[in-house]
């Protein structure tokens, strides 16, 4: 029992990680209709972009920790929405109104250009980080003691603040508006004078300052990161996002949860060799036998 | 942006424009290229680069500025300029640059520049081309984005190094078991995925890619996981074998016809091996388009409602495909294994099958001269450029989202359909279709 119990929390810390990602999959699928390939290396960077942050504050001798937190959040957010926004005009604008096929090959050439961008830019080893918040709390004493690490309790609360705020924007904002607008009917919206290009570059940008959230937890999570992350890291997220269905919010955070619970488990009782094994197949059965997700709503193909 | 009517170039927002463009760059630059994190005693360190982030920002901005000018040239000039003069020539030098290039492709290893390293990125550019127009069956014909393509690559090597070294096959024996193993393979993988579509069959096929290089890295018995299986036998001319000394009571190749002994006896060999299959690839697609079942197929990538409401199986129709581009791609990796020698799960990661689909997909889907011409571009390219080694997957990458931002369609996108009911129009240039006669394509 107490073995589970730990495994559950390391589970929904890993869910929560993966439904950030799987945020930005499902926004971008939802408003152009193609996989973005290349999310997984956005996320890469932002791994990379906290990691750097960390150690320009630690050079600059701000320690004070909530702080230090807060501006290498806000680093990693801005800085990566630079290479959401960027990714967005170079590779997948142009080819707006092209074959879908054209769209998905540009994705996997920038995905293919940005890891090998990180890799001769910050070198191809592996990248340590002292932990920055040891310790945590001791929920069970026992054989095998419950841990609730600091560390767990942030990124599942960061999940659910940003989780909370970004529902808003979608909602409440004009940006939302706009964005669930194009959604449903990209012409229709530029005929009522929303801006549609913007409001695609902006759903980029959103997708990249999560993926860098989700990137800056990692890095403090498990205190490695190297230039590879985001192949695995990506996909899985994708599957989150389809099982969840894909196009809807709440969809991918649920399929992150339940993506991190499945390959947690899958590792803790019977083996971790094959536990990205696990992963794929949950994505090729779910796809085979329900398409549309958990969340997601029946696409009716018209002719 | 201005409007069609204004051709004169505004200086202040051509600067406004670089500028952002400028401002983006330093932002893409300041984090990544500007601050290096390096190994030190005691844990990370960063190391400053300015001068990096002030060349990428100046490149940026003045490549910016330059693309703003002669965008306003082109505008002056008045609309594009249509490549059709280009497209009408190629349509007609086509079968004769086949011709050119098959006769080229023959000749090579007895040109004079022919050395070793020339002959072995020939066998690595053919092995690309074969297992494009392999793949071409699936992508370009079908219409089935295939992302694990590589897999059955994966299970045509190791077939083959598996039989050759358990049962003491021959190669000759091995490769169509090989093939036959591959599109089993192909047949079992398609049957449960391809009523998906798009971009879903894209991401599905991916993941079983993923899950045989996983079982092949974990079933260590079997493959010898990430150690690989080495001392892979090497074929042999009709029994007649590369060695330099012969056996007591035999004969090797050299010794069979009374040359001198070389070690590149064995690469021209491999290259011409490579040559046939991959010639024959070709000849098989290029016959089977005529048949139903190769119609059935650019059918169904045109419009899979209208198919099936004309009785074609989608699924039966879409199966051959897979099956048969798998065992092409079976073919492929027991030549693969015999040339190599040795094999391991890191030769089929996702790169591999990346790379073949951008071959395919580069060219000009269905188009078998642009499988050709995307490898020369994408393979022999990079590889000459040794220096450069370490920027080679960039330059790929680069290249990729280059070709199709610049070529949606790819590189040589027209195509005509196989077959027509009526004679074709003259100078028709539509979408990408409807060009090139059938000679056309190779």
């Amino acid at each position: 029992m107490d073995y589970f119990l730990q495994q559950l929390i390391n589970g929904l810390t890993l869910g929560a990680i993966y439904g950030l990602i799987a945020i930005g999959y499902t926004m971008v699928y939802g408003i152009i209709g193609m996989i973005n390939f290349a999310h997984g290396e956005i996320y890469m960077i932002g791994a990379f972009i906290s990691l750097i942050a960390f150690l320009v504050l630690g050079i600059l001798g701000i320690t004070w920790l909530p702080l230090a937190l807060l501006i290498v959040l806000l680093a990693a957010m801005v800085f990566t929405a630079f290479y959401g926004w960027t990714l967005e005009r170079l590779a997948y604008r142009p080819l707006r109104g092209s074959p879908r096929l054209a769209a998905l090959i540009s994705a996997i050439g920038m995905s293919i250009f940005l890891q090998n961008y990180v890799q001769l830019l910050q070198g191809a080893r592996v990248k340590p980080l002292q932990p920055v918040i040891p310790g945590g709390i001791v929920l069970m004493e026992g054989t095998i003691s419950v841990r609730f690490n600091y560390i767990q309790m942030m990124i599942i609360a960061a999940t659910i603040v940003l989780m909370a705020i970004f529902s808003l924007i979608i909602a409440k904002t004009a940006m939302g508006r706009a964005q669930r607008a194009c959604q449903q009917d990209q012409t229709m919206s530029a005929l009522v004078g929303i801006n549609v290009d913007r409001t695609i570059s902006m759903t980029f940008v959103m997708g990249a300052a999560l993926a860098a959230v989700a990137g800056m937890m990692v890095t403090l999570y498990y205190g490695v990161i190297d230039f590879f992350i985001g192949f695995l890291a990506g996909i899985k997220a994708f599957t989150a996002a389809v099982v969840g269905g894909i196009g809807s919010l709440p969809g991918a955070m649920l399929g992150g949860l339940l993506i991190g619970l499945i390959e947690v488990f899958w590792s803790a009782y019977f083996t971790i060799e094959y536990k990205d094994v696990a992963a794929f197949s949950i994505l090729i059965l779910v796809l085979v036998f329900r398409p549309t997700g958990l969340m997601g709503k029946p696409e009716i193909e018209k002719v | 942006m201005a409007a069609a009517a204004e051709h004169r170039l505004d200086p202040v927002a051509a600067l406004k424009e670089a500028g952002l463009a400028g401002f983006v760059a330093l932002m893409l630059a300041v984090p990544l290229a500007g601050l290096e994190t390096v190994s030190a005693p005691g844990g990370l360190t960063i190391n400053t680069r300015w001068d990096w982030v002030a060349i990428a920002v100046g490149s940026v901005f003045i490549g910016r500025l330059l693309l703003i000018l002669w965008r306003e040239r082109g505008r002056r000039r008045g609309g594009p300029t249509m490549d059709l003069g280009i497209a009408e020539t190629l349509r007609t030098a086509m079968p004769i640059l086949a011709a050119a290039g098959i006769a080229f492709a023959v000749l090579l290893p007895f040109l004079p520049f022919a050395d070793r390293r020339v002959l072995d990125i020939g066998i690595l550019v053919m092995t690309y081309i074969m297992l494009g127009w392999g793949l071409n069956i699936v992508v370009g014909l079908a219409g089935l984005l295939d992302l694990g393509y590589v897999a059955f690559y994966a299970v045509g090597a190791y077939s083959y190094a598996l039989l050759a070294i358990h049962f003491d096959l021959s190669f000759w024996l091995c490769l169509p078991l090989a093939g036959a193993l591959a599109a089993f393979f192909g047949y079992l993988l398609g049957f449960p995925v391809l009523r998906l579509r798009g971009d879903y069959l894209a991401i599905v096929t991916l993941g079983f890619g993923e899950i045989i290089r996983i079982i092949l890295i974990n079933w260590y018995d079997l493959t010898r996981g990430p150690d690989g299986i080495s001392g892979i036998p090497r074929p042999s001319f009709f029994g007649l074998d590369f060695a330099r000394s012969p056996p007591p009571d035999g004969h090797t190749f050299h010794t069979f016809f009374g040359l001198d002994f070389s070690p590149l006896h064995r690469i021209i060999f491999l290259y011409y091996l490579i040559l046939v299959l991959a010639l024959v690839t070709n000849a098989f697609t290029l016959r089977i388009r005529r048949l139903p079942v190769g119609r059935a197929w650019e059918a169904l990538r045109e419009d899979e409602i209208a198919c099936r409401s004309l009785g074609i199986n989608p699924r039966n129709t879409k199966l051959t495909a897979f099956t048969l581009g798998a065992m092409f791609a079976g073919f492929a990796g027991s030549f693969f294994a015999t040339r190599q020698g040795f094999i391991s799960p890191e030769s089929f990661t996702f790169i591999e099958s990346a790379i073949i689909v951008a071959i395919v997909v580069l060219g000009g889907m269905g188009s078998q001269i642009g499988v050709v011409v995307a490898t020369l571009v994408l393979i022999a390219g990079p590889e000459l450029i040794r220096e450069l080694q370490e920027f080679r997957m960039l330059a790929f990458g680069g290249l990729m989202v280059m070709i199709m931002v610049w070529r949606p369609r790819g590189l040589l996108a027209f195509r005509d359909p196989t077959v027509r009911l009526h004679p074709p129009p003259r100078r028709r240039f539509g979408l990408g279709r409807g060009k090139a006669a059938e000679t056309g394509a190779k």
